[in-house]
């Protein structure tokens, strides 16, 4: 071992045996490997060369599509006021889960399911309704996200789990509770595959939330909004670290009714527990002060209780102020009145005895009063609400000339009112029968009609607008829920003499003043005008027969207006299986009176502070 | 002996490759974990390749002989380490491969068991003196690799497993063995193939199977592979630039900074990137060759051809992994890769070459 110290080269005293250490043994498996080696880097390179010269679009389209991500930016329905400014329909802030189509595994429908408590098979069904939409648009599959729902997402949106999933921002609706004013207002809900066949609904998409029912679909266009779009940089957990384009959504317009909440508050309250409708008209300008409709929904749970309200018997979604078709009954006489002075069919001289009833036709007709009313002329027959006065006069006048006074008034066509489906009713006449019918009109029915029974059917809001336009003198303002809606003070005008309208103002001014039947509708300093109204369901010979005519009460109907001159209120309540028409003139009474005191409350301090600044004054009716 | 073991005689092209391409590993490692809990690990793989400098000279000191007669103690030593993995293992990613140690730092034991069998096959074929390998002996020494193969194996790290018999199959072929063997071999693995598929776990079967097409289970394997490729891919001729590549930056990448580096070094430095620092591995393997070639000896020549193997077999599997062409089998990238375990080992198994390059006069 000392020797290498002295020269390194030296071979020829080797420390061990040379004889098969020869380290060149091998060369020619070294030289081998080398060519592998070559080989395998040359494999190497052909990898990266295949991957980033080759086709290097391709992958940097999947790179862009992995961290950018398009995500609708949702706007906001416009809000509803009422005349005052109220807020009646407001929004408030939620998170949907939307779902990337592009990325979506179909094993993860079932764990996303799970998470968001909803059905597998929805989902699946919800998939193909969108099938049509270009793959890039994400699909909203859930609304109002629970905190539960939240963490389940937010824990499970990373690369490994479900990336689909995407959370976006999203103003929903905030109804008044209890269903206050919900026929009126409507609801939103996802348009449906059948609405996106028809005109209306065309230009939406799937998946858009729109106006369903009343004002949110009447004037959906106005509030819906046009949603904008955030594209953003996402890392692999789904973070948003920055956002590199954004088109700003354009939140939906406010929109003014003419409702007046403190009104519509009262007649609410009126309606509680009951079945049927209310109507508040002005009849300067055909603005809606108040619709009530009950039983009613809250718009709030609407998804939720759709099983419930569509089987519900007494018909919860139906908006009764425009689509029940009910006989007027008794409160129809003030226009069969008007029918009769008009065509000259009663003057001042004409009475009729009533005795408890009459025949016609060979049929007796009888009178609501059993004792009979005794002599009656026009005043009496509106006040006592006699029916074999009606019958007689109407006999008289005959079924054409009602029907040309109920249509003149507006009855048996839609008032046109901006709500959707409204109800025409229907006004009787012997040309309608032959239309519908076929069939030749008997006189016999006539007589039913006079007294509002047989084949007329109304609205309350088509008696509402009928009487008020009587009331005017003449002059029906078509009503109305917007409140700046153009070409709304064009009313329809009637030359009706004076003298005539009067009278009949004056019969109704004493069914409620002069102990008629209407007396319950009495305000103390408003001289209120009414007519009450019982109105059957079906004849009560045939009722009496059947089981379900032991159970089915009339309906109670009462219209009034005030003041008695220059009206500025005409209320109509329904009150649905109420039995007789005085239990309805209680709560139109309410709600004349209800706008009295606040007007009288409203103006006072306006006559008392001419220098107060508007802005403490709508302080002071806010604490009102 | 002091003379002729001057610094002077190391191989300085090959510690400047090596130094060059661990370099570009802090770099890549720096812009890969930015902004991430790992922000700190340039720094750390800076630490750890100045250590591994330190001990690549040390590992030059001792007769290379000397290391070879204390196999036999090194190889019980390893197995009683590898069982002690199993005792008092760190278990990450459901797997025990680290022991800790004081200061925080982990000791992956099968990193540093390369080096023993690098110097058990070495020991073994050139005590046999005989340019054929015979079929006793090719079953002795398999017998002897087989054993810590199979204790890795359960940890469970199939990779690190496989590089021991990458080893053992890079020397039998140096170590003579006929060409007809080969070719058995070669047979009797594919009828054994089935076998052996039985003994791996699922997901281990996943990742042998999910490269060829990762469209199969984009969220388990799949989803590196798919990742991967879109990484390399996306980078392109040219790269997208240090700390720019969106599929590295944004963590869509998996672990950009250990076994998918050069996924993300391809996507940050593009296709010009890659040729350049596959030629430096290029040239580094062929240093190391040429070392081999002026070996002093059979078993010097051993060493060197094992290490050159080895890391060879790390390139083919890692690099073919990040393009798609390998499956995922989780080793990582000789001195890229960030990890303390791996570069220290490689600067052993550099130190071995350059101790047998020192001595190659000595005879």
């Amino acid at each position: 071992m000392q020797l290498p110290l002295t020269d390194p080269t030296r071979e020829d005293i080797p420390s061990r045996p040379l004889v098969r250490d020869d380290p060149k043994f091998a060369s020619g498996r070294i030289a081998f490997f080398q060519y592998a080696a070559v080989a395998v880097f040359l494999f190497l390179s052909s990898g990266f060369w295949d991957l980033q010269v080759s086709n290097p679009e391709r992958y940097s389209e999947q790179a862009e599509r992995n961290r950018i991500k398009a995500l609708p930016v949702l706007a906001p329905r416009g809000k509803i006021l009422d005349r005052d400014g109220r807020v009646i329909v407001d929004n408030h802030s939620s998170f949907s889960l939307i779902l990337s189509r592009e990325s979506l595994r179909p094993e993860h429908l079932q764990p996303i399911a799970d998470g968001l408590h909803l059905e597998h098979e929805d989902l699946v069904g919800r998939l193909k309704r969108f099938r049509a939409r270009p793959q890039y648009e994400p699909i909203v599959i859930k609304q109002e996200l629970s905190a539960g729902e939240l963490s389940f997402v937010e824990a499970h949106r990373d690369m490994e789990s479900f990336p689909e999933m995407e959370l976006i921002h999203a103003q929903r609706r905030l109804y008044p509770r209890n269903g206050m004013a919900a026929h009126v207002i409507g609801y939103v809900g996802e348009v449906s595959d059948s609405e996106l066949n028809t005109l209306e609904f065309v230009k939406y998409n799937p998946g858009d939330l729109i106006g369903k029912a009343g004002i949110e679909r009447q004037y959906n266009d106005m509030l819906m909004g046009i949603d904008g779009q955030r594209q953003v940089v996402v890392d692999n957990r789904g973070r948003e670290r920055e956002v590199i384009g954004l088109k700003d959504s354009v939140s939906g317009k406010s929109l003014q009714l003419t409702i007046d909440l403190d009104l519509q508050a009262v007649a609410e309250l009126a309606m509680e527990n009951r079945k049927g409708a209310v109507v508040a008209l002005d009849p300067r300008n055909g603005e809606v002060l108040a619709m009530v409709s009950r039983p009613a929904f809250d718009p709030n749970r609407f998804a939720d209780d759709w099983q419930e309200l569509v089987g519900n018997p007494d018909k919860p979604l139906l908006n009764r102020a425009i689509q029940a078709q009910l006989a007027p009954g008794s409160t129809f006489k003030p226009i069969v009145s008007l029918a009769a002075l008009e065509s000259g069919g009663v003057d001042d001289t004409f009475t009729v005895h009533c005795g408890g009833g009459a025949s016609f036709y060979g049929r007796y007709f009888r009178c609501h009063l059993k004792g009979g009313h005794g002599q009656v002329d026009l005043h009496r027959g509106i006040v006592q609400s006699c029916d074999v006065y009606f019958y007689t006069i109407g006999n008289r006048i005959g079924i054409d000339k009602i029907a040309e006074y109920a249509s003149l008034a507006g009855l048996g066509k839609k008032t046109g009112i901006d709500l959707p489906h409204e109800a025409a009713g229907v006004v009787p006449s012997t040309e309608w029968k032959l239309r519908q019918f076929r069939q030749k009109w008997y006189a016999g029915e006539t007589i039913s009609v006079a007294i509002g029974q047989g084949a007329l059917t109304v609205t309350p809001l088509q008696l509402a607008y009928a009487i008020g336009g009587l009331a005017m003198g003449g002059a029906w303002y078509p009503p109305h829920l917007r409140m700046d809606l153009p070409q709304a003070d064009r009313p329809r005008t009637a030359n009706l003499n004076p003298e005539s309208v009067a009278r009949v103002i004056d019969g109704m001014f004493g069914v409620v003043n002069e102990g008629g039947t209407g007396g319950r509708a009495q305000i103390p300093g408003v001289e209120v005008c009414g007519k009450t109204g019982t109105a059957q369901l079906a004849s009560n010979e045939v009722l009496k027969n059947t089981k379900l005519g032991q159970t089915m009460k009339d309906n109670a109907w009462f219209v009034g207006f005030a003041p008695r001159q220059f009206p500025e209120i005409v209320v109509v309540a329904l009150f649905e299986g109420g039995e007789h028409g005085p239990m309805a003139a209680p709560i139109v009474r309410d709600v004349i009176k209800a706008y009295f005191d606040k007007k009288s409350r409203v103006s006072a301090p306006r006559m008392v502070a001419g220098a107060q600044p508007p802005v403490a004054q709508n302080a002071t009716q806010g604490v009102q | 002996m002091a003379k002729y073991l001057s610094a002077r005689d190391l191989d300085w092209p090959l510690l400047a490759l090596t130094v060059l391409i661990c370099g570009l590993g802090i770099l890549q490692i720096y812009s890969a974990t930015l902004d991430t809990a790992w922000q700190d690990a340039w720094w750390k793989q800076l630490l750890y390749v100045c250590v591994g400098l330190v001990v690549l000279y040390v590992s030059t000191r001792v007769d290379y002989h000397t290391l070879l007669e204390h196999v036999p103690l090194l190889y019980l030593l390893s197995l009683g380490t590898l069982v002690a993995v199993f005792l008092v293992g760190r278990q990450v990613f459901g797997s025990r491969r680290w022991i800790p140690l004081p200061g925080g730092f982990t000791f992956q034991v099968s990193e540093f068991v390369k080096l023993v069998i690098v110097l058990l096959v070495a020991r073994y074929l050139s005590e046999l003196r005989s340019d054929r390998l015979e079929i006793r002996d090719l079953l002795k020494l398999g017998a002897l690799v087989a054993l810590p193969m199979v204790l890795v194996m359960k940890q469970p790290d199939l990779g690190t497993s496989l590089t021991y018999g990458a080893i053992l199959i890079a020397a039998l072929f140096f170590g003579g063995i006929r060409w007809r063997y080969i070719l058995v071999i070669c047979l009797l693995a594919l009828l054994a193939l089935p076998v052996g598929w039985m003994f791996l776990k699922d997901y281990q079967k996943a990742r042998l199977t999910s490269f060829q097409d990762p469209t199969q289970d984009p969220r388990g394997s799949g989803y590196q592979v798919i990742q991967s490729k879109i990484a390399v891919g996306s980078g392109g001729m040219w790269g997208k630039g240090v700390t720019r590549g969106s599929q590295t930056q944004l963590r869509f990448l998996p672990v950009p900074h250990t076994d998918f580096i050069f996924s993300a070094f391809a996507e940050e430095h593009g296709f010009v990137g890659v040729v350049l620092v596959l030629g430096l591995y290029f040239l580094l393997l062929m240093q190391i060759v040429q070392n081999a070639q002026m070996a002093p000896d059979r078993a010097g020549m051993f060493i060197c051809m094992s290490v050159c193997s080895l890391l060879l077999f790390h390139l083919l599997v890692n690099v073919g992994m990040v393009v798609g062409r390998m499956p995922v089998t989780g080793i990582p990238l000789p001195l890229m890769s960030y990890g303390g375990s791996s570069i220290l080992s490689v600067f052993v198994m550099l130190g071995l070459v350059n101790n047998v390059r020192l001595r190659r006069f000595v005879n």
